[in-house]
C-alpha cells in the first residue's frame, strides 16, 4: 500500500471512528439532563432509572471518544507533520480552547457519574448539563479548526511562508459557522435516531415497555427536531460551499460542465473519463437554485477547475447522495412523528411507527460518515484549501501501511466490544435499571 | 508571554507525570500483585481514581496542544522521528483507557473481566515505558534529522540502552506514585500496610533503575552526570530528593499519607527539574550537536500570545473545578440512598 494512501486511510479511519463517539458523548448528556430533570420534578422513578441507564452508556462512549481523540491529536503530527508545522500556530486557537472545554467536560463527568447521593440534587443535575454544554463547545471548536482547512484565514501566504498570523481570525473563518451548525444538528439527529431506534426495538419486543417508552419519547423529540432543522442548515452549508469551494460542490453534484440553469443530479454513476453521469435523474435549474438561490444562476463545473485540482468525483458524489438521501428519510419520519403526536394519537400504539424508527437506527450515523466523507474527500487534493497539498504534508516515514493495519484491527475490535457492552447493558435493563417491575411485583 | 507558555508546558508535563503517572501506576501495582490480592488492589484503586481518572489524562493533551501551537517545529520533528514509540504509546493509551471503562461498565461480570484486566495491566506497564523512552530520546542526541535510511532515522532515534532504562525508571516511578497515593485512600490498616510495602518496593526498584540509567548514559555517551551534577541547582535538587527519601520511608512505614504525597510529588518535581534545567531552553538535543529550542523555535508571536491567554483563561475555569472535584471525593462520603 502506498504510504500516502495509507496515511490518508488511517486518518479517515481514526476520524470516522472518533466522530461517532464524539457525537454520542456530546449529545447524550442532554437526553440525560431531560430525564434527570423530569425525575427531580415529578419524583417518577422510571426517569431516574433511565438517567442511570443512559449514563452507563455515556461513560463507555465518552471514554472511547476521549482516547480516540487523544490519538487524533498525535496523529495530526504523526501522519501530517508538514501540515502541523505550518498550520499548528494558525488554527491552534480552537484546539487550545477545546483543551479547556474538554477538561471541564471530564471534570463534570466525574461529578456526574460518581455524584449520585453525594451532592445537592440540583448541583448534581447541573454537572450533567455542564457535561453536555462543554461537550458541545468542544465539538464546535474542533469543527471550527476543520473549517479553517476548508476556508483558510488569519494569515498571509507569501512565497511559501505563512506570515502575519492571526489565530482569532483563523478560528472565525468563513466556514466555521455553517460547518459547526451542520455538525451539531447532525450529532443530535444521529444520536437521537440511534437511541430512539434501540428503545423502539425494545418496545416492539415487549420488554420493559414503560421504561423504554419514556426513553423513546425523550430521544425521539431530540431526533425529530434535529432532523427537521437539518435541511435548513444543509442549505446554508451548500450555498457556502458553492461560494468558497466550487470544486467541492461540483464533485458533490458530479457537475462536470459549467452552465446556467444547472440541473440537480440525483443518483447516477459518474464517469470521470467521459465527464458525464449515467443513469441519473436530473431536475433542471434546481442546482442553480440550491447553490445560488436563483434558477438561472451559473454554477461552476469541474471544467473551470484545473485537472490537478479535481477532488475524486465519484466518492464525493456517492457520499453526498447517501447523506442527502438518508437525511430526507429521517426528515419524513420526523414529519410523520409530529402528525402522530398532534393529529393521530392512535398511531403511537401502532407497530409500524416503531418499526420505522427501529429501521432508522443506524441512518443518522451513516449520514454523518457520508457527510464527513463529502467535506474531507471533497477538499482534496488540498489539506489547506488552495494553499497546501495533502501529498506534500505526509510524513516521510515509510511503512505507514503497517500502522494503518494495526489501527484498523484495534478500531474494529473496539467497535465490536462497545457493541457487545451496549448489548449487555440493554439486555440487563430489567435487572439493573428498571425498578418499576419489582414495585409491581411487590404490590 | 513566551515564558507563561513555557511554565504551562513544564507544569503540564509535571502534572501528567504525577497524576497520569499515579494512574498508570495503579495498573503497574496490579501487575506486581499476586493473584489473590488483585481484587483488593482493584477495588481500592477504582474508588480512588475513578472520579478523576479522565481528568488526569487531559494534561497530556494540554502538553501536545502547547507544543503544536507554540512550538510547531519541535512537535513536527518529534512526530516524524519518534513515530514508532509515539504510536506504541498511543496504542497503550487506547487499550488502557478503554479496558478500564469496560471492566467497570460491563453490565455482566463474567470471564470477560479477566480479559479487560489483562489488557489494563499490560497496557499500564507498556504506556509509561514508552513515555520514558520518548522523554529520554529527546535528550539522548540520537534523533538524526539528516538520516536517510530507515534504521538510523526511525529506529535508532529512540532504541538504545539509555532510553530503555529511562523507560523502566518511569514505570517504577509511576508504580511508586500510585502506591503512595492509595495509602491515603484506604481506611483499613491492613490495606495501608500492603500498599506501603508496594511503595517501598517501587522506591527500591526506582533507585536501582536510576543507577542503571546512569550506567547506560555512560555507555551511550549521554552526559547525564554532567547535566545533573555539573552545576549547583542540579546538585541541590538531587541532594534534596535524596535527603527526603528517609522521611518518605518513615511516612510509608507509619502510614502518614500526607507526608508520602507531599514528598512523593516533591521527589518527582526535583528529578524533572534536575534533568531539564541544564539544557533549557533547548528541549530536544539532536545528533551532531544541533538542538530544538523553546526560544529559537517558538511559533510566531501572535500565536504564542493567544495561546498564553487561552491557557490563563482556561486555568480560571479548570483549576477550581478540578480542585473541588478532588476535594469532594476525598472528603464526602456518599449519603445513604
Amino acid at each position: 500500500m502506498d504510504n500516502f494512501i495509507a496515511a490518508r486511510s488511517q486518518m479517515a479511519l481514526s476520524l470516522g471512528f472518533h466522530i461517532i463517539f464524539a457525537c454520542i458523548g456530546m449529545v447524550m448528556p442532554f437526553f440525560m439532563a431531560v430525564a434527570h430533570y423530569i425525575w427531580l420534578k415529578t419524583g417518577n422513578e422510571v426517569y431516574r432509572d433511565i438517567t442511570k441507564a443512559w449514563s452507563k452508556g455515556v461513560a463507555i462512549f465518552f471514554a472511547t471518544g476521549a482516547v480516540s481523540g487523544t490519538v487524533l491529536s498525535f496523529e495530526l503530527g504523526l501522519l501530517w507533520p508538514k501540515f502541523m508545522e505550518h498550520a499548528g500556530p494558525i488554527f491552534g486557537m480552537p484546539f487550545s480552547l477545546e483543551g479547556t472545554a474538554f477538561f471541564i467536560e471530564a471534570i463534570a463527568l466525574g461529578f456526574f457519574l460518581y455524584g449520585w447521593n453525594r451532592f445537592n440534587r440540583w448541583f448534581h443535575w447541573f454537572t450533567g448539563v455542564v457535561v453536555g454544554v462543554s461537550g458541545l463547545v468542544s465539538g464546535i471548536l474542533v469543527v471550527a479548526a476543520n473549517a479553517w482547512m476548508n476556508s483558510p484565514a488569519g494569515f498571509d501566504y507569501v512565497n511559501g511562508q505563512y506570515l502575519n498570523i492571526d489565530p482569532i481570525k483563523a478560528m472565525f473563518n468563513d466556514a466555521w459557522f455553517s460547518q459547526a451548525l451542520h455538525m451539531c444538528v447532525a450529532a443530535f439527529a444521529s444520536t437521537g435516531f440511534a437511541v430512539a431506534g434501540i428503545h423502539a426495538l425494545m418496545i416492539l419486543r415487549k420488554s420493559h415497555v414503560t421504561f423504554h417508552k419514556r426513553a423513546f419519547r425523550i430521544s425521539a423529540v431530540f431526533a425529530t427536531v434535529a432532523a427537521l432543522l437539518q435541511p435548513l442548515s444543509g442549505d446554508i452549508s451548500a450555498k457556502d460551499v458553492a461560494k468558497r469551494q466550487p470544486a467541492k460542490l461540483a464533485a458533490m453534484e458530479a457537475h462536470f460542465k459549467t452552465e446556467e440553469k444547472a440541473a440537480l443530479i440525483l443518483g447516477g454513476i459518474p464517469d470521470e473519463k467521459e465527464k458525464k453521469v449515467n443513469y441519473a435523474i436530473e431536475i433542471p435549474g434546481a442546482l442553480s437554485f440550491l447553490a445560488h438561490g436563483n434558477f438561472h444562476a451559473e454554477v461552476t463545473g469541474l471544467d473551470r477547475i484545473p485537472e490537478e485540482n479535481h477532488p475524486p468525483v465519484a466518492v464525493t458524489h456517492y457520499a453526498f447522495q447517501v447523506m442527502v438521501g438518508l437525511g430526507t428519510v429521517m426528515m419524513l419520519i420526523s414529519v410523520l412523528y409530529y402528525i402522530t403526536i398532534w393529529k393521530k394519537k392512535s398511531w403511537l400504539e401502532k407497530r409500524w411507527l416503531l418499526k420505522l424508527f427501529a429501521i432508522a437506527t443506524p441512518m443518522g450515523f451513516i449520514a454523518v460518515e457520508a457527510g464527513w466523507t463529502v467535506t474531507e474527500v471533497g477538499r482534496q487534493p488540498w489539506i489547506i484549501y488552495g494553499v497546501m497539498r495533502t501529498a506534500h504534508a505526509v510524513t516521510p516515514m515509510p511503512g505507514i501501511a503497517y500502522s494503518f493495519y494495526i489501527f484498523t484491527a484495534v478500531y474494529i475490535s473496539l467497535s465490536c466490544i462497545v457493541a457487545f457492552l451496549l448489548y449487555r447493558q440493554i439486555s440487563m435493563v430489567g435487572k439493573l435499571y428498571d425498578h418499576s417491575v419489582e414495585t409491581i411485583n411487590a404490590i | 508571554m513566551l515564558y507563561v507558555v513555557i511554565v504551562y508546558l513544564w507544569a503540564a508535563i509535571l502534572l501528567y507525570l504525577l497524576l497520569g503517572g499515579a494512574d498508570f501506576g495503579a495498573g503497574i501495582i496490579e501487575f506486581f500483585t499476586s493473584r489473590n490480592n488483585r481484587g483488593r488492589t482493584r477495588r481500592t484503586m477504582y474508588q480512588a481514581i475513578g472520579p478523576v481518572w479522565e481528568a488526569n489524562h487531559m494534561w497530556l493533551i494540554i502538553t501536545i496542544v502547547i507544543l503544536f501551537v507554540g512550538f510547531p517545529k519541535i512537535y513536527a520533528t518529534l512526530s516524524v522521528y519518534l513515530h514508532i514509540p509515539l504510536t506504541a504509546m498511543l496504542l497503550g493509551i487506547i487499550a488502557r483507557g478503554t479496558a478500564f471503562v469496560f471492566r467497570n461498565y460491563d453490565a455482566v461480570k463474567d470471564d470477560m473481566q479477566k480479559i479487560y484486566n489483562r489488557i489494563f495491566i499490560y497496557s499500564s506497564v507498556i504506556t509509561p515505558f514508552f513515555l520514558g523512552i520518548i522523554a529520554a530520546s529527546t535528550v539522548s542526541r540520537n534523533v538524526d534529522v539528516t538520516a536517510q535510511d530507515f534504521l538510523p532515522a526511525y529506529i535508532f532515534s529512540w532504541l538504545n540502552w539509555f532510553s530503555v532504562t529511562v523507560g523502566l525508571f518511569t514505570v517504577c516511578i509511576c508504580g511508586f506514585l500510585a502506591a503512595g497515593y492509595i495509602i491515603g485512600e484506604t481506611d483499613s490498616i491492613e490495606d495501608r500496610q500492603f500498599f506501603a510495602r508496594k511503595a517501598k518496593w517501587m522506591i527500591v526498584s526506582a533507585v536501582l533503575c536510576g543507577a542503571l540509567v546512569f550506567l547506560a548514559s555512560i555507555k551511550e555517551n549521554v552526559p547525564l552526570a554532567e547535566w545533573v551534577f555539573g552545576k549547583a541547582p542540579g546538585i541541590f535538587a538531587i541532594a534534596a530528593a535524596s535527603l527526603s527519601l528517609p522521611f518518605l520511608w518513615y511516612g510509608l512505614t507509619h502510614g502518614k499519607a500526607i507526608i508520602v504525597r507531599l514528598l512523593g510529588g516533591f521527589e518527582i518535581c526535583m528529578i524533572l527539574f534536575a534533568v531539564t534545567y541544564r539544557h533549557f531552553p533547548n528541549i530536544v538535543l539532536l545528533k551532531g550537536g544541533g538542538h530544538l529550542s523553546l526560544i529559537e523555535h517558538q511559533g510566531q508571536e501572535k500565536a504564542i500570545v493567544s495561546l498564553a491567554w487561552a491557557l490563563l483563561i482556561g486555568s480560571l475555569f479548570i483549576l477550581p473545578a478540578l480542585g473541588y472535584l478532588m476535594y469532594s471525593f476525598e472528603k464526602k462520603k456518599p449519603r445513604e440512598a
